[in-house]
């Protein structure tokens, strides 16, 4: 993308979009799990058949990192962004498979200027990944963190 | 290393304590981590990163997150393996509905040592699914001068004793 980086108040309540997809191949799926969760349900396509999540499904914290990936390829890297502070909140609702093509809808929930930095913008957001048949697989809530174009100046804020 | 020893949902008790290991973050892997999923400029570029209020390269925060999931998951599986050196049933495994409140408190820079712990903060029979329950523990990360990096509120299914999912 070129022009200007997307900055805070590109960012109003209410705005949704879509970006990706990303496939999730069951070698990727084992790669993370292998380094960072090796559980059975993540690394052994039998094992994973037999447990409560019924196949070869991806870590949830591979989830979230691919959702994070959807979103810098789809704003962030274009964006004057801060990084973040925190999730408030994620949830797991359904097993994302070997094969899933996952895509992350956004929602800008709230938005505020930081009170003691006065050219960060906090934006909360709703990242859904969403799989090929539309159903919702990981809702997660959190915070992204954006320059301020315009930040307000002291003489201004105290007039 | 040391801590709780529970494995089974009635095992646990809300204060339980243990030091999973630590994780050591080279600038390799930081940026290997954050090309596969956080290409973010302040997360590979020396100079963009000298610009935010990192002040230098930090790793992902999921990265983080990813290295306590692997030290966590390394504790459950070393008492799996010990109860079963002892010739004793396992437990069903459990999957996670979710997290609360996971907190990146300080960066991670490339050279840091991270501590990672937990305690249990409850343990309760799952109504909906019998022969399961689901157990509450906040994670934490702190790195080699003490301070706290790193924090979240983990829900996991625990199965009760019996469930061996057999």
């Amino acid at each position: 993308m070129t022009g200007e980086l997307l900055h805070y108040e590109d960012f109003q309540v209410g705005d949704a979009k879509t970006h990706g997809p990303f496939t999730l191949s069951a070698d990727l799926i084992r790669e993370y799990a292998r380094e960072w969760d090796p559980q059975p349900f993540h690394l052994d396509e039998e094992l994973a058949r037999n447990s409560v999540l019924g196949g070869l499904c991806a870590s949830g914290w591979q989830v979230c990192a691919i959702m994070n990936r959807l979103m810098v390829d789809g704003y962030a890297a274009h964006a004057a962004g801060l990084g973040s502070f925190g999730v408030g909140e994620v949830k797991w609702l359904k097993p994302v498979y070997a094969g899933d093509e996952l895509t992350l809808r956004y929602t800008v929930l709230d938005r505020r200027v930081s009170s003691s930095k006065p050219d960060m913008g906090i934006v909360t957001m709703r990242w859904e990944a969403i799989d090929q048949h539309g159903t919702v697989k990981t809702e997660m809530t959190g915070v992204n963190l954006f320059k301020v174009r315009h930040p307000a100046r002291p003489e201004a804020a105290a007039s | 290393m040391s801590g709780y020893t529970s494995i089974w949902l009635e095992d646990f008790e809300p204060g339980q304590h243990a030091v999973y290991g630590e994780h050591h973050f080279t600038r390799e892997a930081v940026l290997a981590f954050a090309r596969q999923y956080d290409p973010q400029r302040f997360h590979l570029d020396d100079e963009a990163a000298a610009k935010t209020h990192f002040k230098r390269l930090s790793a992902s925060g999921w990265h983080t997150a990813a290295a306590c999931m692997k030290l966590l998951a390394a504790w459950h599986f070393r008492l799996r393996a010990e109860a079963e050196a002892r010739g004793e049933p396992l437990p069903a495994l459990g999957p996670s509905p979710g997290y609360q409140n996971l907190q990146w408190i300080k960066p991670v820079y490339p050279g840091d040592t991270i501590t990672f712990s937990g305690t249990i903060t409850g343990a309760r029979q799952m109504k909906s699914r019998p022969g399961w329950g689901l157990i509450t523990l906040t994670p934490e990360g702190h790195n080699q001068h003490g301070d706290k990096v790193y924090a979240y509120d983990s829900t996991v299914m625990v199965a009760c004793r019996g469930n061996t999912g057999t």
